[in-house]
């Protein structure tokens, strides 16, 4: 995605978007989002603006706000880049310096720099995926708000919501998920709808589940590569062995070193391929139940609206009003229900795309190392056997 | 020989000193009951009076204890152990007349040795079959100790007998008492358990307390292979007895000699050995370099040991997090509603299940190959540092003699000019018992410095082989392992590349 130019077939126009740089600072992440662009609506055909996480929030939220945009799959936004853990250890690495040599500090420092350094990555990437699906969307690239985003070098002045704000979102999140249950017990009639509904369902939660336990796993993973105190003190032996051993220990400490630097890649790719596949799909899962829950609510406003011109036909009063808010109801719920089938035809394409690529290069990644792993395990076996 | 006044600190005087001696009288100790082919084993002071009775009675030839046939006895080679405790009758019974120096006695054990066992390590010892006996907190592990062996020493070439924890503890208990002191490195028993033995006794049959008894099976199947791989520990009757009687008086006072205690005896002496001022000469080097590299290496396999603990809990945890994934995923496939990303699913499904088990093989492979052989041998070398504060004992014996004597001297001195006959020939006998209890006392020390060489250039030459062998082992485990992931995920990336 990042580096896919998106046409717009219709308007013959070019729009492409991608995050160019970014700054860690203390406390926050500053993205240099760029763009490229033969959209008539941008100043110049190339510029750079700077943006924060919050900003991504806001743009997102005024999607989900918009009600014309109530038949698409929004795309989620990112996560809230979450360095704390990292630092964290940094700084714990820098307390307990006293306490290690000074070739076990600095091999550790260079694993937790590595670590910082693969967060920062991702945070960069899941920014930039959120602002591509928005930019290959046909609808949604054509956003002012977006446009804004892209182009408007000062600050978007959205960060820090106050509290009445916080509040709201928090009730209107409360009201949505009772909704959620309400509309989800409703047979729909459209064979379609009621498939995907209680696919989105069962599927939400079972990707939620395995989420988790693939983090959980990668995390073991990661905290198994203990090898490294393994290896140095193997490597000790081995300088302080006046025997046979001595080679022994010092050929099994350099091995250990070697295994533990490809198991470290293992978990890393295991992160990439698997973990961040499961999280993503998490979060368009959710946005495509979202989409749902708006198209319900549009037919349960629809059929209020016919019940209601029912009533006013039979009372005789306020008919005219009561057919044009019927016809509305009507008009948005059909037009949802449109978009939203088209939407999520897309999103299963998209899903499957995805899994199959991230899947086929999980186990390429996985045989690339284990090949790796074995490499040198038979190799140090071979100097072994072949000294004894 | 007063005119000599010996200086007993100083090894080159000590050659001296043996060749000069007069050794026609006999000290009250070297009784000949004591070295008989009945007894169980030799008994304290006794041990090595044949020894030296061969070497100074009516001695022809003057043999110093610095001759080169010695120093070949004293080198590190295959030289075949020596086996004080019970020699051969011919040796023994003519007690005047002997010609023969330390070497023709060693040659002869070394002929009938060859006799009897001949030249390579053929025994082969498995414990097995974890049974329980009885009920409640009485109740207890049998296991049963079968034997494998063409060595002639035995009666015959296969067989068993049942075991319980407690009758491993009473043997290395015996056998501690009998050759600890005296230099030979016993090799020490597993660990006691309160804990895991209970959750065993209460009745629990899951499968913490299985590992418990595996673990334990594993560690007294080790005990007794590294008792008999030891030459004369192979010999003792009591080793001889364990494995071959079907009954076993009950060993009650199994608390002698743990590796706990043994530490703890370690350290007091070490304490007690500080106090001393210990005069260093080119002999006592080697023993003070050979026990600092004992220290290290105990420091080294400790923190060795202890980050091997740890990988092999990591790695159960992460076994547990990937069957976890691996049944997620499955349900992830079941709920997919298209069909050849439902299918990859749940074969990814099935590899993380293989995955997970590949891991709790490794993770045994890792504790019983890697993290057991470390923790052996950290008991191992409380045994190791236990003889060589034994010998530092013996030495400090031999001062005590040696300084009583020359106040017993001093005394003696004094007397010569009182008229006092009765005193006078009293203090001459205690001289010379206590010359005797030195003579005696500087045997032991040569005694037991010649076995802990001869010990530790043994034990160096396992602890190499024993070291080896299990390396290579558990490096064939990892690739074991990693052929296996190849194999797994070959198979699954046809799948995946299927979903269309």
């Amino acid at each position: 995605c990042p580096r896919a130019v998106n046409v717009d077939l219709q308007t013959d126009a070019m729009l492409q978007v991608d995050i160019s740089d970014a700054l860690s600072e203390r406390d926050k992440v500053k993205f240099t989002v760029h763009t490229k662009s033969t959209l008539p609506n941008f100043k110049q055909n190339e510029f750079s603006v700077v943006r924060q996480h919050e900003e991504f929030i806001w743009l997102h939220d005024s999607f989900v706000e918009n009600e014309e945009y109530a038949g698409y799959i929004i795309p989620p936004a990112p996560p809230r880049p979450d360095f704390d853990a990292s630092r964290e250890k940094l700084q714990k690495l820098g307390e307990g310096e006293g306490s290690m040599t000074k070739e076990e500090f600095t091999k550790m420092k260079q694993e937790l720099e590595a670590e910082y350094l693969a967060i920062f990555k991702k945070t960069v990437a899941m920014h930039e995926v959120f602002l591509c699906r928005v930019a290959a969307h046909p609808v949604l690239r054509k956003d002012l708000n977006f446009h804004v985003f892209l182009e408007y070098n000062q600050d978007l002045s959205v960060r820090g919501k106050n509290k009445k704000e916080k509040l709201e979102d928090f009730f209107k999140n409360v009201v949505k998920s009772a909704d959620g249950v309400l509309v989800a017990g409703v047979k729909d009639v459209d064979d379609f709808f009621e498939h995907e509904k209680t696919f989105l369902l069962e599927y939400h939660n079972r990707v939620k589940d395995a989420s988790a336990k693939s983090d959980r796993m990668i995390r073991s993973h990661k905290s198994k590569n203990l090898l490294n105190p393994i290896a140095s003190s193997l490597y000790t032996l081995g300088t302080q062995d006046s025997t046979d051993l001595c080679k022994f220990f010092l050929k099994v400490s350099e091995l250990f070193e070697k295994t533990r630097k490809i198991e470290a890649r293992i978990a890393a790719d295991e992160d990439l391929k698997l973990a961040d596949l499961l999280k993503y799909y998490l979060r368009e899962s959710q946005a495509a139940k979202d989409l749902l829950y708006r198209r319900s609510r549009a037919l349960v406003d629809y059929e209020n609206a016919n019940k209601a011109l029912d009533k006013a036909r039979a009372k005789n009063r306020d008919v005219l009003q009561a057919e044009t808010s019927q016809q509305l109801c009507c008009h948005k719920f059909e037009k949802i229900s449109e978009s939203a089938k088209q939407e999520l035809i897309d999103f299963k394409t998209r899903r499957v795309a995805a899994f199959r690529k991230n899947l086929v290069e999980l186990a390429e990644l996985e045989l690339k190392h284990a090949k790796g792993n074995l490499q040198l395990l038979q190799g140090c076996l071979g100097i072994l056997k072949g000294n004894t | 020989m007063k005119s000599d006044s010996p200086l007993f600190l100083v090894a080159q005087d000590l050659t001296l000193f043996c060749i000069c001696v007069n050794v026609q009288s006999q000290p009250a100790s070297l009784a000949a009951e004591d070295i008989s082919t009945n007894s169980n084993g030799p008994k304290q002071d006794s041990l090595f009076d044949d020894d030296p009775e061969d070497l100074f009675a009516e001695a022809t030839e003057e043999v110093s204890l610095d001759s080169p046939e010695r120093d070949v006895l004293l080198s590190d080679g295959p030289s075949p152990a020596i086996t004080p405790i019970t020699p051969p009758t011919s040796v023994i019974t003519p007690r005047i007349g002997h010609t023969h120096d330390d070497m023709f006695t060693h040659s002869s054990f070394d002929e009938i040795e060859e006799e009897e066992g001949g030249d390579s390590f053929d025994i082969h010892i498995s414990v097995s079959d974890p049974e329980k006996v009885g009920d409640g907190m009485n109740a207890y592990m049998a296991y049963k100790v079968t034997t494998k062996t063409s060595i002639s020493l035995f009666k015959r070439n296969e067989f068993a007998v049942k075991r319980r924890f407690s009758d491993f503890l009473g043997l290395h208990s015996k056998l501690a008492s009998k050759y600890l002191h005296i230099g030979y490195i016993v090799p020490p028993a597993p660990e006691k358990s309160i804990v895991g033995m209970t959750k065993v006794k209460v009745g629990k049959e899951d499968q913490s307390s299985n590992e418990f008894v595996e673990k334990r099976r594993s560690a007294l199947e080790r005990y007794l292979m590294r008792t008999v791989k030891h030459p004369i520990l192979l010999k003792d009757p009591d080793v001889l007895q364990f494995l071959e009687s079907s009954e076993l008086p009950r060993a009650v006072s199994t608390q002698a000699l743990s590796s706990a205690g043994l530490l703890r005896m370690v350290n007091k002496a070490a304490d007690a050995v500080n106090k001393m001022t210990i005069k260093m000469n080119e002999s006592d080097a080697w023993f003070e370099e050979k026990q600092q590299h004992f220290e290290n290496l105990d420091v080294q396999l400790r923190k060795l040991h202890t980050s091997v603990e740890s990988l092999v809990c990591h790695r159960k945890e992460l076994s547990v997090n990937t069957a976890q994934f691996a049944k997620s995923a499955a349900m992830l496939g079941n709920s997919e509603d298209h069909t050849a990303l439902s299918r990859a699913l749940s074969q990814l499904a099935e590899v993380e299940e293989k995955i997970d088990q590949l891991h709790q093989d490794q993770a045994n492979a890792d504790f019983y190959l890697f993290s057991e052989l470390l923790g052996d041998y950290v008991r191992l070398l409380t045994a190791v540092k236990g003889v060589f504060d034994h010998r530092m004992k013996t030495w400090q014996k031999w001062q005590d003699s040696q300084m009583l004597l020359q106040k017993k001297r001093e005394a003696e001195a004094k007397l010569q000019f009182t008229n006092k006959p009765d005193k006078l020939q009293q203090a001459k006998d205690e001289i010379k018992e206590l010359e005797g209890k030195v003579q005696q006392g500087e045997r032991d020390f040569e005694q037991i410095s010649k076995t802990i060489r001869k010990e530790v250039s043994r034990f160096e030459k396992e602890r190499v082989k024993d070291f080896k062998t299990i390396i290579i082992k558990y490096l064939e485990s990892l690739v074991q392992t990693q052929q296996q992931l190849i194999k797994y995920w070959e198979a699954f990336l046809p799948e995946a590349k299927a979903i269309s």
